[in-house]
């Protein structure tokens, strides 16, 4: 019989720790689908941000290190000037990257390294109870802004992506999310092509992940859903943001 | 034997580079040999000054809290320095722009138009090593043919045809200390 | 520049040290500019590459010493180094690494603080060096170098005693040794010890189980401890690689101590006074972290007095006060704003301790 379904070689046999209906496992999920589909799982060396993703080392099934909080970037430019043929990739949550660790994902894209970032926004602080992170939408109510984020002193969400693409170093920035299978389905496929350009040795490659946080949020799993394709897509719009590979 | 020299003037003189000459000729000798520059936050102008010091034994404190010898180049680095020198130490001024005489009456002072000489042999900015010619001819702490030498491990590709006349000035400045 | 071994010559201590680093086998640099180390990356900039290893001018000290955390994590040798403002933002890095047990080797050239302070030599790091500096319970091998040839010979074995311990090493030096030349010869590397093999290193899991590097430890409640009592173990075992220079010191009635920069020029101080017929003698720590707590306290409580010197308020000198144990014959000399003590002035507090 001829199996249709099998757990991916690059995910190891553990249960993971997320809560019910976060966007993490199914992200981790695909990330190791597109390494073992790439036949590059023996030479991948995975960077785990600090924030609820921290434990990925206990859930992929090749080399992981953590690095200090927002600091990937800086770590995988390292390893991979050192082990240039090998698979580096960071997997970070939006407070380590788009808060914290700023300064590295600016330098780590401008200068090219051949990386691949998977950025999850899930528009909050989830590891340390909600917080209001640099990509909460304005109004949205968390731990430090109970009455929503008010942008005339938080200021508003950060767009990354957009962000990142002014710069030259930067081959390919794609914004996904994962609020039905279709979106998925393309997440899978940024993902694939993200760790498909630094196989070939395009360079900077980064994926914009929306994903959903229900229980952070105060959502059911799947109103949370609708939250992503209701309130975060107006603000976070999806697409290819920069491909130098489509620029002729 | 140990001994220490510091030379002091404004940046852009060659005061470091005078200091570094002299410790190249000190380490073909086989002397042990400290330098120690000072370091601002400008890169032209302002205070400065080296330390250097020969031994034939290792040496303690590259640090100069008594100098046997000062070459003061201007009045910054004399101001400055004048009273750090150890009692009936000598003093090697630059008169063309030193105009004032020493407080240290204890002080054995030897003044030369420095900058006036260097324009007189071709290029003002010999002036260090003109200087660094005299208290070689004064003290003998090392031999005149080993600074000259010591000119090669300094000079870099670019500034190759400028050896000369450096020497030039060295032979000239030795031949004044050595005389008085 | 100095790229032949077996040869004397004229070379700043910032040079010596990255060439030491060189010649260690150290393939990774990553720095950030700051006054006075600068000469220590812009000779890496180019010297690296040369070597076959990597140089990145890091976009801050911050991203400088994780990038030598990515670069250990893959087996290289790897260093890094700054002087005291950037050395508080390498903490972070530091911390990491002694959790997730990674070699790496740390340079400070001290300058004054705190805060900007200025650009001048000084020892005001000591308490960040040995007593942590970054979170968490952890220790490092920490070099004082008072030369410059003793600097190369501190490059090279803290190397070695990085891929022993699994640990970071520091080099604690200052802006004076730094900026200084000296002549050096730079001599072969030999490691003293056997080097352990890196069994442990990120590389791919090729024909091997995953391996995974981390500091965070709450899988279960007793893992963190278990965690930092091996760790204890290991700090203890660095003991052994204790290092000490004394003196003259053996019928000192005056013990001057001091370390690095300061640990020379006491040695011209000591002359001075022993010309003058004062028996003075000098402790010099050479490692000071592991602390030469036993030889502080046999010389200290021999002598009649002890005269502590540091280029900062006073920072050592409680170690020598744990060592000693007699605070009434402990007496101390600093100079705190980035500014050096000379022979001369250390010797005129010699001739007054004595009396």
């Amino acid at each position: 019989m001829k199996a249709v379904y099998n757990a991916p070689k690059s995910l190891k046999k553990t249960a993971n720790s997320y809560c019910p209906g976060c966007g993490h496992g199914l992200v981790q999920r695909i990330l190791a689908e597109v390494i073992d589909e790439l036949g590059v799982r023996e030479k991948t060396i995975g960077i785990a941000p600090v924030g609820c993703a921290v434990f990925t080392y206990d859930y992929f099934n090749f080399d992981v290190t953590e690095a200090p909080h927002g600091r990937p970037p800086a770590v995988a430019t390292a390893i991979k000037r050192c082990l240039p043929d090998r698979i580096v990739f960071t997997y970070q949550g939006d407070g380590d990257l788009a808060s914290i660790g700023t300064n590295e994902i600016l330098h780590a894209a401008n200068r090219g390294e051949n990386i691949t970032v998977v950025f999850i926004n899930n528009a909050v602080y989830g590891m340390t109870g909600g917080q209001m992170a640099p990509t909460t939408l304005p109004g949205m109510k968390t731990t430090t802004s109970r009455e929503g984020r008010d942008t005339t002193t938080a200021g508003f969400p950060l767009r990354v992506c957009e962000l990142l693409s002014t710069l030259e170093g930067v081959e390919y920035i794609e914004r996904v999310a994962l609020f039905d299978p279709a979106n998925v389905i393309k997440t899978k496929k940024a993902i694939k092509k993200a760790f498909q350009n630094q196989v070939d040795g395009k360079g900077f490659s980064f994926v914009e992940v929306l994903s959903p946080c229900p229980i952070n949020w105060g959502l059911r799993p799947l109103d949370s859903l609708k939250y992503i394709k209701e309130k975060m897509l107006n603000y976070f719009k999806l697409g290819i943001i920069k491909d130098r590979s489509n620029c002729t | 034997m140990e001994t220490n020299l510091v030379i002091c003037g404004s940046g852009g003189q060659g005061v470091l580079l005078s200091g570094t000459v002299l410790c190249h000729a000190g380490l073909k000798e086989g002397k042990n040999v400290t330098w120690l520059p000072s370091y601002g936050a400008e890169k032209r102008g302002g205070l400065s000054y080296c330390c250097v010091v020969l031994s034939d034994k290792n040496i303690a404190s590259p640090v100069i809290g008594k100098a046997e010898v000062i070459i003061a180049l201007d009045n910054v680095g004399f101001d400055n320095y004048e009273n750090s020198l150890s009692e009936n130490g000598l003093l090697i001024l630059n008169s063309s722009l030193i105009k004032r005489e020493t407080k240290r009456k204890d002080a054995k002072v030897c003044k030369f138009p420095i900058t006036e000489l260097a324009k007189e042999l071709g290029n003002i900015r010999i002036a260090n090593m003109l200087a660094l010619g005299i208290y070689v001819g004064k003290t003998k702490a090392v031999k005149l043919r080993s600074i000259i030498a010591a000119l090669d491990n300094v000079a870099s590709e670019k500034y190759k045809e400028l050896v000369a006349i450096n020497k030039k000035a060295m032979e000239k400045g030795f031949q004044l200390g050595n005389s008085r | 520049m100095p790229k032949i071994v077996n040869k004397k010559i004229l070379v700043s201590g910032n040079e010596a040290i990255a060439e030491a680093a060189i010649i260690a086998g150290c393939r990774f640099y990553a720095g950030y500019p700051i006054t006075p180390q600068n000469q220590i990356p812009e000779y890496m900039s180019w010297r690296m590459p040369e070597a076959g290893g990597v140089f990145i001018q890091a976009e801050s000290e911050l991203a400088a010493i994780n990038m030598v955390f990515g670069a250990s994590l893959t087996g290289t040798r790897a260093m890094t180094s700054s002087s005291s403002p950037g050395i508080s933002l390498k903490l972070e890095g530091i911390s990491y690494m002694a959790g997730c047990e990674l070699p790496g080797v740390i340079v400070n050239m001290q300058r004054g603080g705190p805060g900007l302070g200025n650009i001048q030599g000084s020892q005001a790091d000591y308490f960040q060096a040995v007593k942590g500096g970054g979170h968490g319970d952890y220790k490092m091998p920490v070099f004082a170098p008072s030369t410059i040839p003793e600097a190369i010979e501190h490059v090279m074995d803290a190397f070695d005693l990085a891929d022993i311990y699994r640990s970071p090493v520091m080099i604690l030096s200052d802006g004076i040794l730094g900026q200084m030349m000296e002549a050096v010869e730079f001599l072969e590397y030999k490691p003293k010890n056997k080097l352990p093999k890196k069994d442990w290193i990120l590389n791919g899991a090729k024909d091997r189980e995953p391996r995974s590097i981390y500091s965070l430890m709450m899988q279960s409640p007793t893992m963190l401890e278990k965690h930092n009592w091996k760790l204890a173990e290991k700090y203890k075992k660095m003991e052994i690689e204790v290092r000490y220079e004394t003196y003259l010191a053996d019928d000192a009635e005056i013990l001057v101590c001091a370390y690095g920069i300061m640990g020379r020029i006491c040695k011209g101080a000591v002359d001075l006074a022993r010309n003058a017929g004062i028996k003075a003698g000098l402790f010099r720590p050479v490692t000071v972290w592991p602390f030469a707590s036993a030889v502080a306290s046999k010389l200290g409580k021999k002598a009649k007095k002890v005269l502590v010197v540091e280029l900062n308020l006073g920072q050592m000198v409680e170690d020598i006060r744990l060592a000693v144990e007699d605070n009434k014959k402990i007496s101390f000399y600093g100079r705190p704003g980035g500014a050096v003590a000379t022979k001369e002035e250390i010797f005129e507090k010699i001739k007054e301790t004595a009396k």
